[in-house]
């Protein structure tokens, strides 16, 4: 509620069009790390479209000019070693361009050194808890009232009358643009892993280890994203929704969640 | 040659196969064994795929239709037991069993009594298997990785799945042992080890293999066997144990695993491909040094399955550049392939067909196992839909086509009769329309975003998963063409002793069918090659 007020005042709600309706390819991202692990997937893609041009286009044209019917005479030859050479050395040299880009992005993946926001991330059967480390915030993130009532077999809902069915939580995980954010995840029973596409990250929460991932996002926004590692009955209903918002709203949100959790504190007592 | 052959049959007449059920239960016949395994891995084939309609059924549509949640998971899980362990390597096994000897003129397996045992356990153990789908707390729902904490959730039918697994790994590892020992043993006087064909070749390192990884895979589970009973804490962070070293140790079982399951399946196509290209295999050697070098690297790559585990760097980099490696011998095979059939007379029966289509589609699924092995992108496929579609990829139109290539193949050889070449090509061409429906869409899927192993999705994936749906229930209604093929089998005109045109193989100089017992006494293979030019 807090949120959705908040949110609705700076003109930040709703669903983003984040999530294209049909989408066909990687999202580029919202992080410099996520457009430059879209851009190595699509050189590596384009490498294998070009190499099975190749390779399909020689297949193809002998399969129909060295067929038997159109009366081709089989040749004899079955060595040839100046082919042989050829086609293990240019592979190796292909290998060679992708590897090199590919090790640089993924050095700076690891390089989770000096964040503003560290968040610890902890994976339960079948919902997250984020905990703020530094602004002392904590709340757990489910999945969303509508899609648990339209879930169920015969529930008598129709998803597509819900609202990013499956990919809706009650409390989203609000962070900074621009700033860069720490995760550091655990579990508290089973495997689970964090996982948002338009952050690029990806990352494996198990009990008894912390894992680190670190992003920056670029814009403000919703961005969603789910558990991607098998935890049981519920895995397919823990969905993951990040908040990016302008710093200044941040700050706003941390300080109204703060007081909220002080009241009920209060109210508790 | 021939008659030589057909002599000393004749001469052991009274070992002809026992009568009723007992030559079943007690045969140590290769020939058998190697039917009661290909059967067998039939079954299997249409229980898993039961299975997998089961799946894509529910996940058609969004929403939950047929099945609970805990009920999908079951089924994802032993689907893919019953699929890698109940269809794929026995079907290979079975191939083994019948061919090896024939193609390296022995007269049966090494060791006919532990051949009987390597078969009739894996009845046992899917038996067990399949039995926990009734059992308090149903199936294993941990995915067929198992990994833990959450495979020590699983029911009553824990043990169970355990054991079965064991029993799953002493049947491949009796099986390895026999086909090392007959490979390295029985083989014709004068086919030295570079001149056996590529099927026996590639049949050999996966025996190696076999050995090497089954072990493994047994000590992982019995490491959860104890966890979950007897107070370890191999697994459980609790006791100070480390869940991630369970991934370690089944990835070093699992890669290696996933060329078990190809690297026979190259030996089928490249014995095929030579033969309605009517030309000799092209690099030969060179394709033994890259199935070879295949084998080795298969041991170093295992943690390009954990890329998202969080490893250090180093270790990050070392597994993404192996892996990268790999794709250079798989990169020479399909070279070899391709260079084989250049300048050949190709004609295009069922077998052949289904090897093209075998080169065609298993190199779709070695692209998208390059871009899964470049780390940072693997950050982002791993556990959706990309990664389904890349092993399925690799496992349908790839393991199984080349299996359903060399059933075709050598099927007029064990019954004696053609089968059905129309009913052969049909199931071929709806094969092959239906599992690229089945499987290209997943790819979309998954760098749309959709993980694996998930009931019900979000409403944007609704296109592609309906489609491979679609494709999943035509393809599984393919497969009924093979059943009536089989059926038919022993109704088509009478096959030659060499069947097609230019095989080259030992196995094409014993009568069609096979006598019950071939090459009593070693052939020579200078003598079989003379007499087909
Ligand atoms: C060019 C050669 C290949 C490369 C570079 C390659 C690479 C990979 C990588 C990196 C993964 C992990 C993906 C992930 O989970 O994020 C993977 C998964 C897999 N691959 Fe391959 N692969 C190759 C060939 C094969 C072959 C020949 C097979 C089997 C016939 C195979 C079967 C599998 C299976 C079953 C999985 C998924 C296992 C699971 O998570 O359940 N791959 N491959
Ligand atoms: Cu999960
Ligand atoms: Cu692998």
């Amino acid at each position: 509620m807090i949120r959705k007020s908040l949110l609705s005042v700076l003109g930040l709600t709703g669903a983003s069009a984040a999530h294209a309706d049909w989408a066909l390819n990687m999202p580029k991202g919202i992080t410099e790390l996520s457009a430059e692990t879209y851009d190595l997937h699509m050189m590596v893609f384009w490498w294998c479209v070009a190499i099975g041009i190749v390779v399909f286009g020689v297949m193809i044209f002998s399969l129909f000019k060295h067929r038997k019917s159109v009366g081709a005479e089989p040749a004899s030859f079955s060595h040839s070693t100046t082919a042989e050479v050829l086609w293990t050395a240019i592979p190796c040299v292909i290998l060679l361009i992708m590897a090199v880009p590919a090790a640089e992005t993924m050095i700076r993946l690891e390089d989770s050194r000096d964040p503003d926001v560290s968040i610890v991330v902890t994976g339960y059967q079948w919902k997250w808890h984020y905990k703020y480390q530094d602004e002392g915030v904590e709340f757990y993130s489910s999945l969303a009232l509508p899609s648990v009532e339209a879930r169920p077999k015969q529930s008598g809902v129709d998803p597509f009358s819900v609202e990013n069915y499956l990919l809706e939580v009650d409390r989203p995980l609000v962070v900074p643009r621009g700033k860069k954010v720490r995760l550091l995840m655990t579990s508290n029973d089973v495997n689970h892993a964090w996982y948002v596409p338009e952050l690029a990250i990806k990352k494996d929460a198990i009990p008894g280890i912390i894992n680190e991932a670190w992003f920056r996002a670029e814009e403000t926004g919703t961005f969603r994203g789910q558990c991607a590692e098998l935890c049981g009955k519920d895995h397919g209903y823990m969905p993951i929704v990040v908040e990016v918002v302008e710093a200044d709203a941040y700050q706003a949100w941390v300080d109204t969640r703060k007081a909220g959790d002080a009241q009920v504190a209060q109210m508790e007592k | 040659m021939t008659t030589a052959v057909a002599d000393s049959h004749e001469a052991h007449e009274d070992h002809g196969p026992a009568k009723g059920l007992t030559r079943w239960l007690f045969t140590t016949n290769h020939k058998d064994i190697g039917t009661m395994y290909l059967i067998f891995s039939l079954v299997m084939f249409f229980v898993g795929g039961a299975m997998a309609l089961i799946i894509r059924s529910e996940l058609a549509t969004p929403g939950l239709q047929f099945v609970h949640p805990e009920f999908f998971n079951q089924m994802t899980t032993v689907h893919a037991l019953v699929m890698v362990f109940g269809a794929v390597m026995p079907a290979f096994v079975g191939l083994a069993n019948w061919m090896i000897p024939m193609m390296i003129g022995a007269p049966d397996m090494a060791l006919p009594r532990m051949n009987n045992w390597s078969f009739w356990i894996l009845p046992v153990a899917f038996g067990m298997l399949i039995s926990t789908l009734f059992m308090p707390g149903g199936a294993p729902a941990s995915g067929w990785t198992m990994y833990p904490p959450l495979v020590l959730q699983t029911g009553d039918a824990f043990p169970f799945l355990i054991f079965s697994v064991h029993l799953m790994g002493l049947s491949s590892i009796m099986g390895a042992i026999n086909i090392i020992v007959t490979i390295l043993n029985m083989r014709a006087p004068d086919m030295w080890l570079l001149k056996m064909p590529m099927f026996v070749w590639t049949w050999l390192i996966t025996a190696y293999l076999l050995i090497a990884v089954m072990p493994v895979l047994a000590g992982a589970v019995t490491m959860l066997l104890t966890d979950q009973f007897f107070g370890t804490s191999f697994f459980l962070a609790a006791g100070g144990g480390d869940p991630v070293m369970f991934q370690h140790i089944f990835w070093f079982f699992g890669h290696p695993e996933v060329y078990i399951m190809i690297l026979p399946a190259f030996g089928v196509v490249s014995e095929i491909i030579p033969t309605f290209s009517r030309k000799p295999l092209f690099g030969h050697d060179s394709m033994v040094y890259a199935a070879s070098c295949i084998a080795f690297l298969s041991f170093i790559v295992w943690a390009h399955h954990m890329f998202t585990v969080g490893m250090p760097l180093s270790g990050q980099l070392f597994f993404m550049f192996a892996t990268m490696l790999i794709a250079v011998p798989t990169g020479v095979k399909i070279f070899n392939w391709v260079a084989t059939m250049w300048r050949g007379a190709m004609t295009f029966e069922t077998p052949m067909l289904f090897s093209l289509a075998f080169v065609f589609l298993f190199t779709i699924g070695g692209f998208s196992g390059l871009m899964l092995a470049v780390a940072p992108a693997d950050i982002q496929y791993h556990d959706t839909y990309f990664v389904v579609a890349h092993f399925h990829y690799v496992l349908v139109p790839g393991s199984i086509f080349a299996l359903m290539a060399g059933a075709y193949y050598w099927l007029p050889k064990w019954t004696g009769h053609m089968y059905n070449e129309t009913a052969g090509k049909w199931h071929f061409w709806l094969s092959t329309i239906f599992v690229n429906l089945t499987f290209f869409p997943m790819h979309f899927l998954g760098l749309a975003g959709m993980p694996r192993r998930i009931p019900d999705y979000s409403t944007q994936f609704t296109d592609f998963n309906t489609m491979a749906s679609v494709g999943a229930i035509g393809f599984g209604v393919s497969q009924l063409i093979f059943v009536y093929v089989l059926l038919t089998a022993k109704k088509g005109a009478h096959a030659t002793d060499r069947v097609w045109e230019a095989p080259r193989g030992l196995e094409w100089t014993v009568p069609s069918p096979a006598p019950y017992h071939t090459f009593d006494t070693p052939p020579k293979l200078r003598v079989a090659q003379e007499s087909f030019e």
